[in-house]
């Protein structure tokens, strides 16, 4: 079965003025059928505007569709006493760190979740250090929030999620506002519990080079998906995808330059080893 | 009128417990019409850097001097100082307010004092610069997309007419295409004023693209001070500091250790492309 089964999904956002009176709707999604299976890698790739980070909401019951049904572990979203065992199946990271986070100390930020869904203490501080651990904070858990860089602070989001225990986890855009190595580290920390736990992973991001080893890459316009299939598969449409306004790996990008060049090289190339690789070939030969 | 820091230190509550050194020692220089690229991993100074420019923070200890006179005397004026410095914070989308996008560029130097006519023909042109047509002038500021209002915001600093633009991460959350607008834009900009330009940026491959000289920034200090190639040729050392090279550059050092003979400072995609071929052929 599948963790999270959409169908026909389409979502309006409805514009009011001051009286409440509609003064028009814009469809944000518009029929989005998708099924993701549990311990996948997934990754939304799309404009500004493109209506991902929208459908990314409709996975923990945040928004519910205008039309069509979204099931997550099995729960439509749509009824009201699914939302809290939806919410626990599937967790979110948004963008900026200083959003999200609320504890005075890291293992307390980390706690909140579990402490909220009633888990006995003993567990809760289980789940707080087994949740560290796996993103790697855990020399940090006595420190202040404040006190950590944007990659560290979303790393700590990442693990208030994990202590949820929760099967599928959204991070929509988590390294948007993050450095080189934040980003790193927080990629790192997001293929590990896929991994390694079998966490269900959609990651939503503007980072090609972050989606290279997704299992399956959607791609969106317009609301609607556009474009599906392994990494290879999309980014060996260079042109299509620089069209919707996205981009590919810059290795993808000189792979395609070079064959435009004349070299005679496969499409869909995503690896510096790769490149290499198919270089020595040429070399040789010639 | 170059912009010019001279053993530019500045601490944090230095009378307090909590000091913290964030810039140390500071010397640089900004001549007019450079495209500079600042870049620096989270807390090495850019930000305290960045504030120093414009006079929003006042150093420790040192000079910062403007066209020869020094910014933190008296007899010069801070407002002088900010239209010549214009300053494009992070998500500057956040600090548009007004009812359309016209009035919002007009805002700034409406508030420099300037005669009407002279306020609107600086917002039309702070407008055309960054490629918005009139037809969005009496739009609301907040029905564009994220690119739009970005440059919406920008052209309100560029209607101030500085002599120095500093942004810091104008493309932090914009999609690829919007950030190769948004850069290409100021690249545009910078060629038909000749204003210098300073970017704060996290993408290695932005600044490669785009400029033609890289400050490091690490701990507080200026860790590499000089074009592209040469910066780039570090990446041990920016490693270390949190940073990385553009990864064409890992592509190249790879093809090197491989045998190949290609030319391992290339930092855009162009480059790497010619070097490639060049090797192939005489390999």
């Amino acid at each position: 079965m599948s963790i999270i089964e959409a169908a026909h999904v389409s979502y309006d956002y409805i514009r009011r003025d001051e009286e409440g009176n509609i003064e028009g709707e814009v469809r944000a999604v518009n029929d989005v059928s998708l099924s993701i299976a549990p311990g996948d890698f997934i990754a939304i790739l799309g404009h500004n505007g493109s209506g991902k980070s929208t459908l990314a909401k409709h996975i923990n019951a945040l928004l519910v569709p205008s039309e069509g049904t979204v099931l997550v572990d099995g729960k439509d979203t749509k009824l009201e006493e699914n939302v809290w065992e939806v919410r626990q199946s599937a967790g979110m990271v948004f963008q900026n760190p200083d959003n999200q986070i609320i504890g005075q100390v890291v293992e307390e930020d980390v706690g909140f979740g579990p402490e909220n869904m009633g888990i006995p203490t003993k567990e809760i501080w289980e789940r707080v250090e087994e949740s560290l651990k796996m993103v790697g904070m855990y020399a940090y858990r006595k420190h202040s929030p404040n006190k950590l860089s944007g990659g560290q602070k979303q790393r700590v989001s990442i693990a208030g999620v994990l202590a949820m225990h929760p099967k599928c986890i959204v991070l929509d855009e988590p390294t948007a506002m993050l450095d080189p190595n934040g980003r790193k580290d927080v990629i790192r920390a997001a293929r590990a519990l896929n991994d390694v736990e079998g966490v269900t992973v959609i990651l939503i991001t503007h980072y090609m080079e972050e989606v290279i080893f997704a299992d399956r890459v959607f791609v969106m316009d317009e609301g609607r998906i556009v474009m599906q299939g392994t990494p290879r598969e999309v980014f060996s449409q260079v042109e299509r995808l620089q069209k919707l306004r996205l981009d590919v790996p810059q290795v993808t990008l000189l792979a395609h330059e070079l064959q435009k060049s004349g070299l005679p090289l496969p499409d869909g190339i995503l690896t510096a080893e790769e490149l290499t690789a198919e270089l020595e070939k040429l070399r040789d030969a010639g | 009128m170059s912009l010019k820091l001279e053993h530019v230190n500045y601490i944090y509550g230095s009378d307090t417990k909590l000091a913290v050194h964030a810039l140390k020692d500071i010397c640089l220089e900004i001549p007019d019409g450079q495209f500079i690229g600042l870049i620096g991993h989270t807390g090495s100074g850019k930000s305290t850097l960045v504030q120093h420019l414009n006079g929003l923070l006042e150093p420790t200890e040192g000079k910062i001097f403007y066209d020869g006179r020094d910014i933190w005397e008296k007899s010069f004026s801070k407002k002088e100082l900010r239209s010549n410095v214009g300053l494009v914070f992070q998500y500057p989308e956040h600090q548009l307010f007004e009812v359309d996008v016209f009035s919002d560029v007009c805002y700034g130097p409406k508030n420099l004092g300037l005669p009407k006519e002279e306020v609107e023909a600086r917002a039309r042109q702070a407008l055309r610069l960054v490629g918005l047509s009139e037809e969005y002038d009496k739009q609301s500021p907040f029905e564009l997309s994220g690119g739009q209002k970005r440059r919406v915001a920008i052209a309100g600093v560029l209607a101030m007419r500085p002599k120095i633009l500093v942004l810091d991460e104008p493309t932090a959350g914009l999609d690829p295409k919007g950030r190769d607008e948004i850069l290409g834009q100021i690249a545009h900009l910078k060629r038909e004023t000749g204003i210098s330009v300073v970017l704060v940026s996290h993408s290695m491959e932005d600044v490669a693209n785009y400029v033609e000289r890289i400050v490091v920034m690490n701990r507080g200090s200026v860790l590499f001070d000089d074009v592209p190639r040469e910066v780039f040729g570090h990446v041990k050392e920016l490693e270390e500091v949190g940073l990385a090279a553009p990864q064409v550059t890992y592509i190249l050092h790879q093809l090197v250790e491989c045998g190949f003979a290609v030319d391992r400072q290339a930092t855009t995609i162009a480059e790497a492309r010619d070097t490639i071929l060049n090797a192939l052929k005489t390999g």
